[in-house]
Order: C-alpha cells, then sequence, then structure tokens
C-alpha cells in the first residue's frame, strides 16, 4: 500500500483531506470516505470502505480492480445511480451524496454521460432518437433535441446512420451512438462502463481512438475496466482493491510499475 | 417529458407490439362496443317512443278526461285502484259541458273501446278493438283513410251501422277481397264497411293495425260499456302547450263542479297526456340504461385486469429500458408518466375501436331486427372518458412499479 500513495500528489491528498469543504472548481470529482455496504440476506457485504478520490477537470482516467473489488458500485457512485452510506461526493462543486432521488436524476442528465459495455440503447427507437433522449428528459424543445443530437452523431462520425435502428448497427456503430447520447447534454463526465467489454479487438480500438480525441477536446474521461491495455490509454489509472483504493498513478508510472513487477492483472 | 411525447412513445410501442396490443385492447374494446350498442337501442326506443308509439296513444297537445288513468306507471298502490274503482264513471253527458268550456281552436272527440269478437262471412269470428266515436276522432289522432272513405257527418250524427278497419283487421275478415262495401257483424249486428284506414306499424311485435272504428252513436257502444250512457273518454287537442294547460284546467274546473266537489277534496277524475306515457318510458329507460351501463361495465372491469397484467409484464420486460432511462436523467414522475399514458393511449385506442364496432352494432341491429337504434353522441363521450380512466387505474400500480425501480438493479437486468 505504502507504494500507492507514491502516485497521489500532495495537491490531491489536500483536497480529499478537507472534508465538508466545497472543492476548488478544478476539480470535477471529489470522494472523501466513500462507503457502501449491501445486505445480502442477512450478510453484510463492504464493497467500498472508505474511498478518496479526487479528479480534475479534462483528466481522462481509468478505474481498474479485480472482480469484487468494488469498481462497480464506485462506478454506480460517481454515476449517482446509487448513494454511499457514509462519505462525501462532490460532482462538479455540488455535494451530490445526500440528494434525493429526482435530483440525482436531474445530475444524471446534466453531469454525466453514461456509456455501457452493453451500449443499451433503446432497441426500437432510432440511432438519432436513442441521442434525442437526455434532451427529452431535460426538457429541451423537439427542435433543438433534434439539432444537438444531429451534432454530437456526427462528432462520432454517424452523421449518415442516425435513422437507423440499433439492429442495422454494428457493435461499434452502436457503441458510438451510445457515445453520442452520452455526449448530446455537454456533461462534466463521461463514464464508460466497460465500454469495450463487448467489441473485438479492432472494434475496441476504434472505440478507444474516439474516447483519445474526445479527451484532447477537453472531455472528462472515466473509463470503469479490467483490461489492462484498455486502461493503458488513459493518462492516470486508479486500482481498487477490497473497496479501497490500491494505487493511483500516472499511465508511465502505472506501466513501469508493472513492467517491475512482471505481473499483469 | 411532455404527454405528446409519451402518447408518441406509448402509439410506437404499441404499433411495434400488435399482436400483445390486440388482446390489450380486447376487454375494453368489447365493453365499450356493448356500452354503445345498448344505449344506441335504448336512445333508439326513447325516440321511437317519444315520436311514434306516445303519439299513437295519445297525441300531441292533446289530453284525455277520463275516470282513472289508462296508463299507469309501476305498482300501483292497491288502495290507489279502489279509490279508482269508487270514482263516479264519465258520462255522455260530462262531454257538452265540457266542450263548451273550450278555448277556441281546440277540437275534442269522445270514445269507447273494448276488444269484441267480430265476424264476416269470409272467417272465422276475430277479437279486435272495437271503437265508439265522436266528434274529430280521426284528426286527433292523425289516422288518414287509406282506401274508401271516413264516416260522413250525418252517419256520426245518425249512429249508422258503417265501420272503418285497421289492416290487419281486413286480412283476417276478408282474405284476397276488396272489404268496402261488404258487411261483418258485432254482436249479430251488420256494419258495412267503408273505408280502411292507413297503415299505423307495430311495435315490440304489437300491431297497431287490428282494429274497428264505428260512430258513437251506432248500436255497438252498447257493448263497450255495460251501463248506459257511460263513456271511456273525452279527448281535447289544444292548438298549443300553453293552450293545453289552459283547456287542462278548464275541463277540470267543468268536472269538478258536475262531480260537486268541494275546494280541497281531490279530483276524482284524471286529467291524462302524453306525459304519463313518456314518464312510464323514462321510467323503464332508467331501468335499461342501467343494465347498458352494468353490462359493458364487466367487459370494462376485465378489460382493466388484462390492461394492468400486461402493464405488469411489460415493466418486467423493459426494467432494463427504465434503468437506461433513469440513468439519462428520467425522474421517477417521468417513468410514472409513462407508463400511466402508456396504458391510457392502449386503452382509449381500444374504446375507439369499440366505438366504430359499437356503431357498427347498433346499424347491424336497427336492420335485422325490428329495434330501432340511434347512437347517443354522450355515450361516445362517455366511452372514450371510460376508455381513458380504464387505463389510468388499470396503469397505476404497474407505473409506480416502475417509476420505484432502483436504477442499478434495473441497469444489471438481463
Amino acid at each position: 500500500m505504502a507504494d500507492a500513495a507514491l502516485g497521489v500528489t500532495a495537491e490531491r491528498q489536500a483536497v480529499v483531506a478537507a472534508a465538508g469543504a466545497a472543492p476548488s472548481p478544478e476539480w470535477v470529482i471529489v470522494t472523501r470516505g466513500l462507503t457502501r455496504s449491501y445486505d445480502m440476506g442477512g450478510e453484510i457485504v463492504r464493497a467500498l470502505r472508505g474511498v478518496d478520490i479526487a479528479v480534475r477537470r479534462n483528466e481522462y482516467v481509468a478505474i481498474m480492480g479485480p472482480s469484487g473489488s468494488g469498481k462497480s458500485t464506485l462506478m454506480n457512485l460517481i454515476g449517482c445511480l446509487d448513494t454511499p452510506n457514509e462519505g462525501e461526493y462532490w460532482l462538479n462543486g455540488q455535494l451530490v451524496s445526500t440528494m434525493s432521488d429526482d435530483a440525482l436524476a436531474r445530475v444524471r442528465n446534466k453531469e454525466i454521460g453514461f456509456v455501457f459495455q452493453t451500449f443499451n440503447l433503446l432497441p426500437r427507437a432510432s440511432a438519432l432518437h436513442n441521442v434525442e433522449l437526455p434532451l427529452v428528459y431535460a426538457g429541451l424543445p423537439a427542435a433543438e433535441r433534434r439539432r444537438k443530437a444531429e451534432d454530437a452523431l456526427r462528432r462520432v462520425q454517424l452523421d449518415h446512420r442516425m435513422h437507423h435502428k440499433p439492429n442495422e448497427l454494428s457493435g461499434g456503430q452502436r457503441q458510438r451512438v451510445a457515445i453520442a447520447r452520452a455526449l448530446v447534454n455537454d456533461p462534466s463526465i463521461l463514464l464508460a462502463d466497460e465500454p469495450t467489454g463487448n467489441l473485438d479487438s479492432q472494434t475496441s480500438s476504434e472505440i478507444m481512438k474516439v474516447f483519445e480525441s474526445l479527451s484532447q477536446q477537453g472531455q472528462t474521461v472515466i473509463m470503469v475496466t479490467h483490461e489492462p491495455d484498455i486502461a493503458a490509454h488513459a493518462r492516470r489509472i486508479i486500482v481498487l482493491r477490497d473497496g479501497v483504493v490500491a494505487s493511483d498513478e500516472k499511465q508511465n508510472q502505472f506501466a513501469a510499475r508493472l513492467q517491475a513487477t512482471g505481473a499483469g492483472h | 417529458m411532455g404527454i405528446l411525447e409519451a402518447v408518441r412513445l406509448a402509439l410506437a410501442t404499441l404499433v411495434t407490439q400488435k399482436l400483445k396490443s390486440a388482446f390489450t385492447l380486447l376487454g375494453v374494446c368489447i365493453g365499450v362496443m356493448f356500452l354503445i350498442a345498448v344505449v344506441s337501442i335504448v336512445e333508439g326506443m326513447g325516440r321511437y317512443m317519444e315520436r311514434d308509439l306516445v303519439g299513437k296513444l295519445i297525441g300531441v297537445n292533446v289530453f284525455e278526461v277520463r275516470r282513472a288513468p289508462s296508463i299507469n306507471i309501476g305498482d300501483v298502490d292497491p288502495a290507489v285502484w279502489e279509490e279508482y274503482r269508487r270514482r263516479p264513471r264519465l258520462f255522455e253527458d260530462d262531454v257538452a259541458p265540457v266542450v263548451e268550456a273550450m278555448p277556441a281552436g281546440t277540437r275534442w272527440s269522445v270514445y269507447s273501446a273494448d276488444v269484441l269478437s267480430v265476424d264476416s262471412r269470409y272467417s272465422r269470428p276475430r277479437r279486435t278493438t272495437v271503437y265508439a266515436v265522436d266528434g274529430e276522432y280521426f284528426e286527433i289522432r292523425n289516422l288518414g283513410v287509406a282506401r274508401g272513405r271516413r264516416f260522413a257527418p250525418q252517419e256520426i250524427t245518425n249512429g249508422d251501422n258503417v265501420i272503418i278497419l285497421g289492416v290487419d283487421l281486413v286480412e283476417r275478415l276478408f282474405p284476397g277481397l276488396d272489404p268496402v262495401g261488404r258487411t261483418l257483424r258485432i254482436g249479430g249486428v251488420p256494419y258495412t264497411v267503408v273505408g280502411i284506414a292507413e297503415p299505423q306499424g307495430s311495435a315490440f311485435g304489437i300491431s297497431f293495425d287490428n282494429f274497428a272504428i264505428a260512430p258513437y252513436r251506432a248500436p255497438v257502444h252498447r257493448l263497450l260499456n255495460r251501463q248506459p250512457r257511460v263513456i271511456d273518454a273525452i279527448q281535447v287537442q289544444a292548438m298549443n302547450e300553453t293552450q293545453l294547460t289552459e283547456a287542462m284546467e278548464l275541463a277540470r274546473t267543468v268536472m269538478r263542479t258536475r262531480h260537486k266537489l268541494r275546494p280541497g277534496q281531490p279530483d276524482n277524475f284524471s286529467l291524462q297526456t302524453n306525459d304519463t306515457a313518456l314518464e312510464f318510458w323514462n321510467r323503464l329507460k332508467g331501468y335499461l340504461v342501467l343494465a347498458g351501463i352494468a353490462l359493458p361495465a364487466i367487459g370494462l372491469v376485465v378489460g382493466a385486469i388484462v390492461i394492468m397484467n400486461i402493464m405488469l409484464v411489460a415493466v418486467a420486460e423493459r426494467t432494463r429500458e427504465i434503468g437506461v432511462r433513469k440513468a439519462l436523467g428520467a425522474r421517477r414522475r417521468d417513468i410514472l408518466s409513462q407508463f400511466l399514458v402508456e396504458a391510457a393511449t392502449l386503452s382509449t385506442v381500444g374504446a375507439g375501436i369499440g366505438i366504430g364496432l359499437g356503431y357498427a352494432l347498433a346499424q347491424a341491429i336497427a336492420a335485422f331486427t325490428p329495434l330501432p337504434t340511434s347512437v347517443a353522441p354522450w355515450s361516445v363521450a362517455v366511452a372514450v372518458a371510460l376508455g381513458a380512466g380504464v387505463g389510468v387505474v388499470s396503469g397505476v400500480y404497474p407505473a409506480s412499479r416502475a417509476a420505484r425501480l432502483d436504477p442499478v438493479a434495473a441497469l444489471r437486468q438481463e
């Protein structure tokens, strides 16, 4: 654990340590002592046991960890799909860990763009309509929705297939529709859960190129994955183990350490 | 999310799941169909009653002075019957004072009627309603003569043995023959047929064309009322409703004086208008409308249960979709309204189809049965409201289950 702390800068630690205080605007995500337990038929499973993370705007972060490490739970918390038992979660300057269901829905709509492993497109709706969906819940008028959705599809080079249904699109195209949907509301973070888990390696690298380019355009990207070569596309890699942050390093440090120990994940 | 958006979404779901939707719609569809059809029968009968049937019993702006009402509504108390029985009879001598008191422009007639046996050389004896009439009976009843002629004034004055028949009776007494000029017998007394009345039609299988009409002073009137000089009714037709009220009050005063009633004593005679007959129908209509609502209600309840089930299945099947929608920012109320609107749309579409089928059924009933039908606009409005209402009511539980789903669990659903 000692070497894991090496990657965490003093500044980052300071942000996390200032419990109760709103972080300065450059920090898009700050979690302080996040814990989450589940009651599994009388047995308490402690999925997260105090997770401290601080992410700057425009960072490209991968969250890794073996199964059971709590990375899905952390993703759900970061994605505002779930709330912690204890600890604080600040997203884009708002304390979301104590918000009501409807307030969280609002935050998911405005601040978070989800990309799922299984794409999760509505099968009966066209690509365009799928991309419009977050704007429907944002209450935008139809004409504006359509314009924004077309823009988003153009950003992922799918404007020529916008009237196709998901089953008329390839896996890579479906994931790009999902990315367009995630981007359409200009979210604070793009939150991807195993975005290449259902794709072949060539399509995976295409999708990674899309993420790379979005990151270069200034989009904050958080990606949850268990594949080291996918995680390697991120600038920063956080490894969870047993519900706590085991390491939090720059990509090159992570790679060097992997090389040194000779052990993959 | 706007309501239009939700309706569009619901219609899209409906189109993509045609078969399932069809089954879902069935209950509401059948319920509404029967609602429309049954109400159309009630309405059609109502119009028929008001326009035709009651007009044949008692005309518009007509009242009858009688000993007791001939049209009684519901169960009449035995005490009331007893009171009717004790009333004095109406006599020929009552006619002149009543008629003289009537305002200018009114018509009057007098009649007695009973079912008697009538026979001719060409047929066995037939039973028919025989009327003995005086005054402008044919004008008040608006009864025309299709063949032959009406009674001449002197025939009425003299009480000649002449008679006018309804078409049904003509066929029975004179099969295949022209009856005008031929003779029939009532109580052994011969009468010459001078005319045949215009066909009056029938209602509910009862013919209005089985009758014979003779002048009042003809011998037959002694067979109609066993006591001498007794008559059944004096009919008065006013020119309009205002005059009708006035004429009725005048007749009441005359009759009270003739019966020597003191102020405060109740009338011991009856003034009957077509309101009395209509009131009878209105009461019957109340029961029919109740039946017309109870039967479709069963269909609608079944429809509601089916919709609730289908919606619960839909929520289970679309758990993942609900999870995705929540992840993208749908609030509880968005999911709730989506499923509510979907249920309401489904069931309103069902109601719409039911309205069409009900209309068709009403047309078919009118075409193939003697029942007249008329689709009431209000029943269409009720059907649409019921359709939407059933959808909302049956959608509430499934929709609230959907709205309460935990997004994490919903997204994990395969």
